[in-house]
Parts: structure tokens; C-alpha cells; sequence
């Protein structure tokens, strides 16, 4: 069991989305991250779902992806090198003249982006993969997180290979 | 300029439909104005599941496109049951519902219900159509995936001012291409060589046959293919009449209720030619000792049926009719396996199925008496329970297409509206739907659709006044404890008489052939009412969770 990284690309149609993971759903698969935009061709987007499971599970739900009609292809990026980032924002409790400097010493290590300034909190901004953003939430809990919002992953294959419609 | 109505009806005619099966109701008045001086031929049916069912009982019977038609909200809620029975045999059928004016999508309107996300997950796919101008368009493809790759249901949405809208004729392509969607119907040359390899090294081969062969019309390549490599076939449910009852090599149906000779065939084989089945639950019993010494290799046209349930060595994907074809003509003859086939034959002699004689009135002589009075000339729909069970051991089937039963599903009241549809299919040859006293109440308001159209089903209930299969599992499983199963004696006579429906009933076994030939000798339909032994079961059975060899109600083993 270990995390799959699936690029979906499907038809831009109402009700596509709840195709896609109504089948996951229904198949008893538990989705860790869900990233949906649109791509490079106009009236397709591109998902990108993150699922645990074995392997032939894993297979066993892209066959029956591929079998949706609006579903144009399905790719499994896991054991491929790829690119895959998340991005979070952390509002942070941060007091002036207390834990505020501490704060921005730890976003400058994570090469964060302070994004927002306010009288007792800041936001921060981190763009990085699964594990980066785990351990930065983890880091600043003790400062007190007041909210932390996060994309699902996206994910893209290093080099020329690409999932597209092959057209 | 013309309306969504009349386009509708239009796109229906070009695709050749020539029957519908529906319920009128508020948001569907456009359609069925339209239908009114048609010559596309509606049947008023008496509850919209038995529309859907209907529908799916032609496309079995005739290999085409069935129709149903229903109004929003409940209407298309009735259809459920029947677009998920059809779904899960892999029929295929367009459905069509109306829905509510755009205007009020999601308002929670009068009899509004989002009947495309409710059959999302059993249906192959599903539209709403949102104007008049994509309609044709979007008929068009819903019979094309209904009717291509693994077939299956298809629904079209249509809401009210779809209906009324206008819109001008627009020009279809000859053919449908989607991008999503390309069915792969010759199997992978390499494949092939690898299936061929496997068949030239086996002793003991076993075909074991599904729905898809019917589906792809492969009966006469499978039979050819079974003779010219001399291998035994055993048939799943859905694959019943591929090969017909009498050839030699042809084993019943394996699995829960399968024969004895075949489910030790597949215990004993080491090669399996899995071809249009998926190895269902109710086939394999436990897993892990289904075909415990074979080799498989598996046809199907469905890509994620393959190595679904279990592991196999040959995948094959294409249409079982082609990849069939293929084999055909790349395979030798080869010499009988005679150890095996003999080995097969003397199971066969000392394990056949039993047919109970003892003076009362049992439902296997009945389903064997039909069988020898109408020999190939019909259509046997079933019900859903040992009704079925019975028919599908004990009836001889010569041809494909002429038994039709819910098998996937499993669907209660599927089998009276399958023989309402099945007989459009098929005017020709009578339609009988076996039933058992549970099932027929499940449907028997359709009592008057088929009085009013004068269709002429014959329904042979066997009245046990029993749910018989569940008291049967209450029997073995349950400690005798038969909790709600017994249903109140129905004179099923009088009911039929009541619709205007001539009928019969049936005590002894004297009386089974006068009333099976008076219900061919009527031109209507007819109603026989057999009050057969009560607590008859169903042998042999796989317990569920067993292994398939390890059956009850079998023959000592020899």
C-alpha cells in the first residue's frame, strides 16, 4: 500500500468531476488529494488525484476510469520521475514582540512567502511537496495555527513524456 | 425550425427503433403529443419499472437497442431498478426521462429529481440535455454506447423546454467518434499465440462460457471453436443457450447451482478459457479454490474485467466474436482429450441433476415438461429466485437469445414486463415467463399491460407460497427458522381472470401438460398457477463462501 499519483484527463463537462470520484467513492477508495484545472487544451482539464493502495487495486480503478466516456486518459505518475507540488496557506498566531520573529525565521528556511500582515497573525505561503508542507504545519503548531488551507497535489513528468490525449 | 419533441422522435426512427415502452406524465406531454400520430409503436405499461425492464427483455431477445420513456422525478425513479438490472447483465438500452424546465434545475421543483446523478453509477453513461440543438446529437451517441464494447444502459435527461424548444435539423457525422471512448474488438496477435500455446500443451481444458458470447452473437464460433479443440464447455447463467443443452461437450451451468460435473470439471481442469464471463461470486465460490490446477486465459471485451476477481495468465481483450474468429483460423485440430472427456463422461452418467418423482407435483417435472412440449420454439424469461434456478437447470436450451434472466441484478419482477418486451423481439415463437409466487406480485400490475395489448406471455408461477430461495437458505442455514418468507395463498387465477386474462390452476402432475398446451393453444395471454411441492429446493447448492466441488444435495461422490 503506498501512494499513487493519477493524472486524469477528461472532457470540460458538467458533472465530469462527480464521475471521477463517484467511482472512487463507490470502489471504496479513499482519495488523500484532489487537484482539478483546466490544461493545455481548451476544452479538457486535468485532475490530479492522490489514492492509497496497492497496486492492483490502483489498476483495477484506472480500468474503470478509462472506462468513463469523459475520460480521455489516465496515467499513473508513481513510479516515473515527476514534479509534484502542493500549496498551503497558514494563518499563524504571531504576536509582536513575542513569537513573530521566530515565525519568520522558520517561513524564511522553508523558503515561504509571507503574504498577508496583521496585527496578531501572519499568513504564510509554501509551495512544496506532501512531506514539506507536513513538516511546516507541524513546526508552527506550537505557535498556534488559526487556519491552514491546502491544494490538492499536482504532479507533472520530468523530460519530454507527457499525459496527453495524444492527438 | 423544429421541436426537441419531434426531433426526438426523429433520432429514434433513424436509429432504427420501432417500439417504446413508457408512462406518461407532466414534463414528458411534449414527447408523447409527438408520439401520438407516430408510427413509432408505444406500449403503455402499468409502472415505469416494468418499462425499463421491458426494454431490456427486447434487447436480449433481439440483440437491438430496447426504449424505455418516462416522465421526471418518481418516473424516472422507477426506472432505477430496471437501468441497474440491465447495467450489471451488461444490456443495452437508451432510457429516457424527462426532467423539469432548465430554468428550474435544482429548484426542488414539482417532481424533479437529478435522475442523472442518481443512475451515475448504473448507467454506462448518462446526458442532460440542455437544448433543443444537441438532441440528435446526443441520441445518436447514447444508442451508439449503448449498443458497442461492453454494452450497457445509456440515459438521456431531457427537460420540458428542451422538449418544446425549437431548434433547425443539424447534419450527424456517419459515424460516431469519441475520445473517450474506443472499444478494442480484435484481440492482441500475441496474445492469441500465447492462448493457442497454452491450448496446444493442455490435458484437461474447460471452456467456461458467459453472456458476452451471446452478446457478441459468437455462439456458432464458440461451438466451433469447443468441437475443433475438443474441449469440454460449461456456461455461466448468462451464457445459457450458447451451446445448446444436448452437445456432448456442453457441461449446464457451473457455480452455486451449477451441475455437479461442472463445477468438478473446473476443479479438476488445468487450463480455463474464461470467454465473456467475469467470475462472479455465485460462479467461483470461495476464490482462492476455483480452478485450483488450471492455467486461465480470459476473452472479454471489457479490459478491467480481466485479472478483476483472479489472477490470469493469457489476458485477451477484444470482442469474444472476433478474438474467437482469430483463434479459428490460427488453431490446428488436435486429438480428443480423451482421458479427460472420458473422466467428464462418467461424471456426467453417476451425477446427473435430480428430477424428484414421488407423485407430488414438483417444479422441475414442470420446468421439463415445458421444455419437451416446446422443445426450441420459445422464449423463457425467468424471475429471480429458485424459479429460475429450476429453469435454468432443468430446461433445454438449443439457441441463444431465448432465455432471458436478471443474473447480475438479480431483480425480483424482472421476468413478466422482460416477457412483455421479449415478445416484441420475438412474435414468432411463444414467451413464457417462469415465476414463482414472490416474484410475479413484484410486477403483477403488468397483468394489465399484457391483457390490454393482448401480448401473449404465458406465466407459470410456482406457487410455493414461499420466498422459496431465502426460506431454502433459512432451511439449511438458518436453523429452519422462517422468519417472514411464508406469503398468504393468492389465487393467481382469479387475479389473471380479474384483467381479463383466461387461467389455470394446477395440483397434480397429471395436470402440467393439458395446462401448458391450453396456454399455447390460447392466442392470448395465459395464467397457470402450479401449487408445487412446498419446500422443494434447489440442488445441488454451493454453500456460499465453500468451494465449488464441496456441493450439498449432490450424488455420493464415485
Amino acid at each position: 500500500m503506498k501512494p499513487h499519483t493519477l493524472s486524469i484527463l477528461v472532457e470540460n463537462r458538467a458533472g465530469v468531476l462527480s464521475r471521477v470520484t463517484g467511482l472512487f467513492s463507490r470502489r471504496g477508495f479513499n482519495i488523500e488529494s484532489l487537484a482539478v484545472g483546466p490544461c493545455e487544451e481548451p476544452d479538457m482539464s486535468r485532475i490530479t488525484i492522490v489514492v492509497i493502495g496497492d497496486d492492483e487495486k490502483i489498476e483495477q480503478v484506472m480500468k474503470q476510469l478509462n472506462k468513463l466516456i469523459d475520460v480521455i486518459k489516465v496515467s499513473d505518475l508513481t513510479d516515473s520521475e515527476r514534479v509534484e507540488r502542493e500549496l498551503a496557506l497558514i494563518k499563524v498566531t504571531a504576536e509582536l514582540g513575542t513569537t513573530r520573529a521566530e515565525i519568520m525565521q522558520i517561513a524564511s528556511i522553508f523558503r515561504t512567502q509571507i503574504v498577508d500582515v496583521g496585527a496578531k497573525t501572519l499568513i504564510l505561503q509554501v509551495i512544496g511537496d506532501k512531506n514539506k508542507i507536513d513538516a511546516l504545519e507541524k513546526l508552527l503548531r506550537q505557535y498556534g495555527i488559526k487556519e491552514f488551507v491546502r491544494t490538492g497535489t499536482v504532479g507533472i513528468l520530468r523530460g519530454s513524456k507527457t499525459v496527453t490525449s495524444g492527438k | 425550425m423544429k421541436t426537441g419533441a419531434k426531433i426526438l422522435v426523429e433520432s429514434l426512427q433513424r436509429e432504427g427503433t420501432e417500439i417504446i415502452f413508457g408512462y406518461p406524465g407532466g414534463v414528458v406531454l411534449p414527447i408523447y403529443d409527438e408520439l401520438y400520430d407516430s408510427s413509432l409503436r408505444h406500449i403503455l405499461v402499468r409502472h415505469e419499472q416494468a418499462a425499463a425492464h421491458a426494454a431490456d427483455g427486447y434487447a436480449r431477445a433481439s440483440g437491438r437497442v430496447g426504449v424505455c420513456l418516462a416522465t421526471s422525478g418518481p418516473g424516472a425513479c422507477n426506472l432505477v431498478t430496471g437501468i441497474a438490472t440491465a447495467y450489471m447483465d451488461s444490456v443495452p438500452i437508451v432510457a429516457l426521462t424527462g426532467q423539469v424546465p432548465t430554468n428550474l434545475l435544482g429548484n426542488d421543483a414539482f417532481q424533479e429529481s437529478d435522475i442523472t446523478g442518481i443512475t451515475m453509477p448504473i448507467t454506462k453513461h448518462n446526458y442532460l440535455v440542455k437544448n433543443a440543438g444537441e438532441l440528435s446529437r446526443v441520441v445518436q451517441e447514447a444508442f451508439y454506447i449503448a449498443g458497442t464494447g461492453r454494452q450497457g444502459p445509456v440515459l438521456v435527461d431531457i427537460p420540458k423546454d428542451v422538449s418544446t424548444g425549437l431548434a433547425d435539423d443539424v447534419k450527424l457525422p456517419e459515424k460516431v467518434t469519441l475520445r473517450g471512448y474506443n472499444p478494442t474488438y480484435r484481440g492482441h496477435k500475441r496474445q492469441i499465440e500465447k492462448a493457442l500455446d497454452l491450448l496446444g500443451h493442455a490435458e484437461r481444458p474447460l471452456i467456461y462460457a458467459g453472456g458476452g458470447i451471446i452478446a457478441s452473437n459468437a455462439s456458432p464460433e464458440l461451438v466451433e471453436f469447443a468441437q475443433l479443440a475438443s474441449i469440454p464447455v460449461t456456461t455461466t447463467l448468462m451464457g445459457i443457450g450458447c451451446i445448446p443443452c444436448h452437445h456432448p461437450l456442453n457441461l449446464g451451468m457451473l457455480g452455486m447451482h451449477g451441475t455437479e460435473y461442472a463445477n468438478f470439471a473446473v476443479t479438476e481442469c488445468d487450463l480455463i478459457i474464461a470467454i465473456g464471463a467475469r467470475f462472479d461470486d455465485r460462479v467461483t465460490g470461495k476464490l482462492e479454490t476455483f480452478a485450483p490446477h488450471a492455467k486461465i486465459i480470459h476473452i472479454d471485451i471489457d479490459p478491467a474485467e480481466i485479472g478483476k476477481n483472479k489472477r490470469v495468465d493469457v489476458p485477451i481483450v477484444g470482442d469474444v466474436k472476433a478474438v474467437l474468429q482469430d483463434l479459428l483460423t490460427l488453431m490446428k485440430k488436435r486429438d480428443a482429450h480423451e482421458i479427460w472427456l472420458k473422466k467428464i463422461r462418467h461424471w456426467k452418467q453417476h451425477h446427473p441433476l435430480k428430477c424428484p418423482t414421488n407423485g407430488a407435483l414438483h417444479p422441475q417435472y414442470i420446468i421439463r415438461t415445458l421444455s419437451d412440449l416446446v422443445k426450441d420454439k420459445a422464449v423463457i424469461v425467468s424471475e429471480v429466485g429458485q424459479n429460475q434456478m429450476w429453469t435454468a437447470q432443468h430446461f433445454c436450451f438449443h439457441n441463444p437469445r431465448t432465455w432471458i434472466t436478471s443474473g447480475g441484478l438479480g431483480t425480483m419482477g424482472y421476468g413478466l414486463p422482460a416477457a412483455m418486451g421479449a415478445h416484441f423481439a420475438r412474435p414468432d415463437v411463444p414467451v413464457f415467463d417462469i415465476a414463482g409466487d414472490g416474484s410475479i406480485q413484484m410486477n403483477i400490475q403488468e397483468f394489465g399491460t399484457i391483457a390490454s395489448n393482448q401480448i401473449p406471455v404465458k406465466v407459470v408461477i410456482l406457487n410455493n407460497m414461499y420466498l422459496g430461495m431465502v426460506r431454502q437458505w433459512q432451511e439449511l442455514f438458518f436453523d429452519r427458522r422462517y422468519s417472514y418468507t411464508e406469503l398468504p395463498a393468492v389465487d393467481f387465477v382469479k387475479i389473471a381472470n380479474a384483467y381479463g386474462i383466461d387461467g389455470m390452476r394446477v395440483e397434480s402432475p397429471d395436470e402440467v401438460l393439458p395446462a401448458l398446451q391450453a396456454s399455447l393453444d390460447c392466442d392470448g395471454p395465459f395464467v397457470m398457477d402450479f401449487r408445487i411441492e412446498r419446500e422443494e429446493n434447489v440442488f445441488p447448492m454451493v454453500p456460499a463462501g465453500a468451494a465449488i466441488n464441496e456441493m450439498i444435495g449432490g450424488h455420493p461422490r464415485i
